[in-house]
């Protein structure tokens, strides 16, 4: 069906990249750089933390994209390993960066590496958790693994919130009253180097200091550029095409020699690895992680960055984030910040809230709108595109009924009907 | 634990699965005709709950007929009809025939015309676009709700007399409970009935059994899905009056849990089946209340999650479906 074709031009694609394309992933890194230093600058603090959080949502999105984009497995539990890594992060960390403080009281900066220690940590027990659930209940189909891992999700948060195994302190959350989070490593350092102040620059002047989002910000940053590395690397591997491979079509590919659980299992994992490490990155930026923030609504928000952004693109993953999760905090904190007055437009109070409440709205709106006119996504994966599109089933169709005629012509020849 | 204890939890258990087997009703008859979730089916039940709730009000509370009748004059009727209604008790019996029946009409049109908007474009698409579709018309029902009624839980006019009836030791029924469990039994049975005497039951069933080929016997397709999307949505705004009366209050996300746990009785029973889901629906009923009093009610919500993945892994043709064999 044209699809040996097309893998011959996507490798020829993922090779080489054109002058245009270089010049724009350099503008895009350049901007990505500057954004938060030009916003930290002039003082507006809240479009830096919104960046940032856009950024663990890419990153989510990113891990997401493996299991559903890929290996075409809808997992609607996603953000269980999320909350496993925040929790194996916070709860490993905190009691490693007090023992760092305690032997090494002269080294002021050491307990904060301890977010960078405990990354492997909240990368396993994310791991693990995604290969014991996903060993027995992969075999199951599309919709019913939906479920499942639906399931799961709500057993991972309800578990979370009855303070499991006297771990996890309930509702209130972690770390526990009394505790705090380390400074991150650097950070003061960075604080005292890193600023730049320039008064003749706009009504407040430029005031450039390195702040507790500016540094989570590029730690994001740096995982999202690792996690695209990664992913474009995997779909490109090995591994990579027998997950195309497994998605179109199951029985074909387990009787081309391709290991059917094995693949899923990897995709599953991979994916619950990198839900893992936005999970800690998460906890560390916050300073605090409680059940609320895993409910099943955040798995829908990171599939629908998935589905609406593309299934099985990366960029799409960035352009869904930044629409879903940008967007409406961007409409919303600007009008708080008086941006919007500025350029003529009048906001009030309750406007504001309608832009941050309707939103949800939209968004089921938009993903039924999605799927009856575009099922491919904003930015769809040249191959994913061709998969997903409801016409191929009917040209299927079609052509099958052709060669359902002919045959019947053949065997009853010369009769009338 | 004392016997009063588990035979109060039975009773408890028994209602509930009335409730979550009116709800499985919907699940069972989409999935067996057109292989999908309607993962919407949730909101069904919340929205059925919230129309109850309205008819209620309008019907019985003076205030609010008076605020609605100051707009549209000619409702000041219902005024004089109110006494009739709260007074006797055939008044009190026509109230709930009309709440239970607008309820499922309303909620029963909405089913339809989810289909026709939201699932029947995506009838050749692939499986998961569906059920996507299906999402975002769960979060869009769920978020008009919070938006355009009310964000917060609403009491549920305590109309119904809830008496006792029974008492065995310290275990007792009440009306309210002999009300949801004898309801939700006889409509099972009509829908049995409807299912397995009537001729458009028997299309559904055919069209279960093989679409294409009861398309080509001359059976409209459409109209049986529509019929499914009707009688399903209808059972659950049911189920969603008899949960607001039971529970005391409404919210908009009070379809999501119980929406879950009709899903795992639907497929304990061994989804497609009908039968199968009736039964989930009461044996889910009685785990989850025996499980509650047992074990500690926090955990509650567990107990089915866990049922679920445990079928899906062990049966997942459920308790009375075909081992269920995976098409080429």
């Amino acid at each position: 069906m044209g699809g040996s074709k097309m893998d011959i031009a996507t490798k020829v694609d993922a090779g080489r990249s054109s002058a245009v394309q270089k010049a724009t992933y350099a503008l895009v890194l350049l901007v990505v750089i500057l954004m938060p230093i030009i916003f930290q600058g002039f003082g507006q603090l809240f479009m830096v933390r919104i960046l940032a959080v856009v950024g663990l949502y890419v990153m989510l999105a990113l891990g997401l994209n493996i299991v559903v984009g890929y290996a075409g497995l809808l997992d609607l539990g996603y953000i269980a390993f999320y909350a496993i890594g925040a929790y194996a992060g916070v709860l490993s960390g905190l009691p490693f960066s007090q023992f760092l403080a305690k032997t090494f009281p002269s080294i002021p900066w050491l307990p904060g590496i301890s977010y960078f220690v405990m990354i492997p940590v909240a990368m396993i027990a994310a791991a693990i958790t995604g290969i014991c659930l996903g060993t027995p209940v992969l075999r199951l189909r599309g919709d019913y693994l939906a479920i499942v891992t639906l399931g799961f999700g709500e057993i991972v948060r309800i578990c979370l919130n009855n303070n499991i195994f006297g771990l996890s302190n309930g509702a209130a959350g972690l770390p526990k009253a009394g505790e705090v989070m380390p400074k991150p490593a650097g950070l003061d350092w960075l604080q005292n180097t890193l600023y730049v102040q320039v008064p003749n620059i706009g009504p407040n002047g430029f005031n450039f200091t390195f702040s507790n989002n500016v540094y989570w910000y590029y730690v994001i940053v740096i995982f999202c550029l690792l996690t695209i590395f990664v992913v474009r690397r995997l779909d490109n591997s090995r591994l990579g095409r027998s997950w195309t491979a497994m998605r179109e079509d199951e029985v074909a590919a387990s009787s081309m020699g391709v290991n059917i659980t094995g693949a899923k299992l990897y995709a599953f994992s991979l994916g619950a690895m990198w839900g893992g490490i936005a999970g800690i990155t998460f906890a560390n930026f916050q300073g605090f992680v409680s059940p609320e923030s895993f409910t099943f609504m955040e798995s829908v928000f990171v599939v629908s960055i998935v589905v609406i952004g593309g299934m099985g693109s990366i960029p799409g993953a960035i352009v869904g984030a930044l629409f879903i999760q940008g967007i409406p905090e961007f409409i919303r904190g600007a009008a708080q910040a008086g941006w919007l007055e500025v350029i003529g437009i009048n906001l009030s109070a309750e406007a504001q809230s309608a832009v941050s409440n309707y939103r949800y709205l939209v968004f089921g709106f938009l993903m039924v709108l999605m799927m009856a006119i575009r099922p491919q996504g904003i930015i769809p994966s040249k191959r994913r595109a061709r998969e997903l599109h409801p016409d191929d089933e009917k040209m299927l169709d079609e052509s099958n009924e052709t060669l359902f005629d002919a045959q019947h012509d053949t065997a009853i020849p010369g009769e009338d009907l | 634990m004392q016997v009063d204890v588990i035979v109060q939890q039975l009773i408890n258990g028994v209602t509930l699965g009335g409730m979550y087997a009116l709800i499985a009703l919907g699940y069972t008859l989409v999935y067996g005709i057109l292989l999908m979730i309607n993962f919407a089916h949730s909101e069904m039940f919340m929205g059925g709950a919230y129309v109850g709730l309205g008819v209620l009000t309008i019907l019985t509370n003076e205030g609010a007929i008076k605020a609605v009748s100051a707009k549209l004059p000619f409702l000041s009727f219902l005024l004089s009809t109110r006494g009739f209604f709260v007074g006797s008790p055939i008044g009190l019996f026509v109230l709930f025939v009309i709440v239970f029946a607008s309820a499922a009409t309303v909620i029963g049109f909405l089913g339809v015309t989810i289909e026709r908007v939201a699932y029947r474009p995506l009838r050749h698409a692939p499986r998961l676009a569906p059920l996507i579709s299906a999402i975002g018309v769960s979060i869009f029902l769920q978020n008009a709700v919070l938006l355009w009624v009310d964000s917060k839980a609403i009491p549920y006019p305590s109309i119904f007399p809830v008496k006792k009836l029974l008492e065995f030791g310290g275990a007792s029924i009440n009306s309210l409970q002999v009300l949801i469990i004898v309801t939700s039994l006889v409509l099972l049975m009509i829908l049995d009935t409807f299912i397995s005497k009537t001729r458009i039951g028997k299309a559904m069933r055919a069209t279960s059994q093989d679409r294409e080929a009861a398309g080509l016997m001359g059976i409209d397709i459409n109209n049986v899905i529509a019929t499914a999307f009707f009688i399903g949505p209808a059972l659950g705004a049911v189920a969603g009056v008899f949960h607001g009366m039971y529970y005391g209050t409404v919210i908009f996300s009070m379809g999501f849990i119980p929406g879950i746990k009709s899903f795992t009785a639907a497929v304990l029973g061994g989804i497609g089946n009908l039968r199968g889901a009736m039964l989930g629906g009461f044996l889910l009923g009685v785990v989850e209340s025996l499980g509650a009093g047992f074990l500690s009610t926090g955990y509650k919500d567990v107990i089915a999650f866990v049922i679920l993945i445990l079928v899906l892994i062990f049966r997942p043709g459920g308790l009375l479906g075909e081992s269920v064999v995976e098409k080429v």
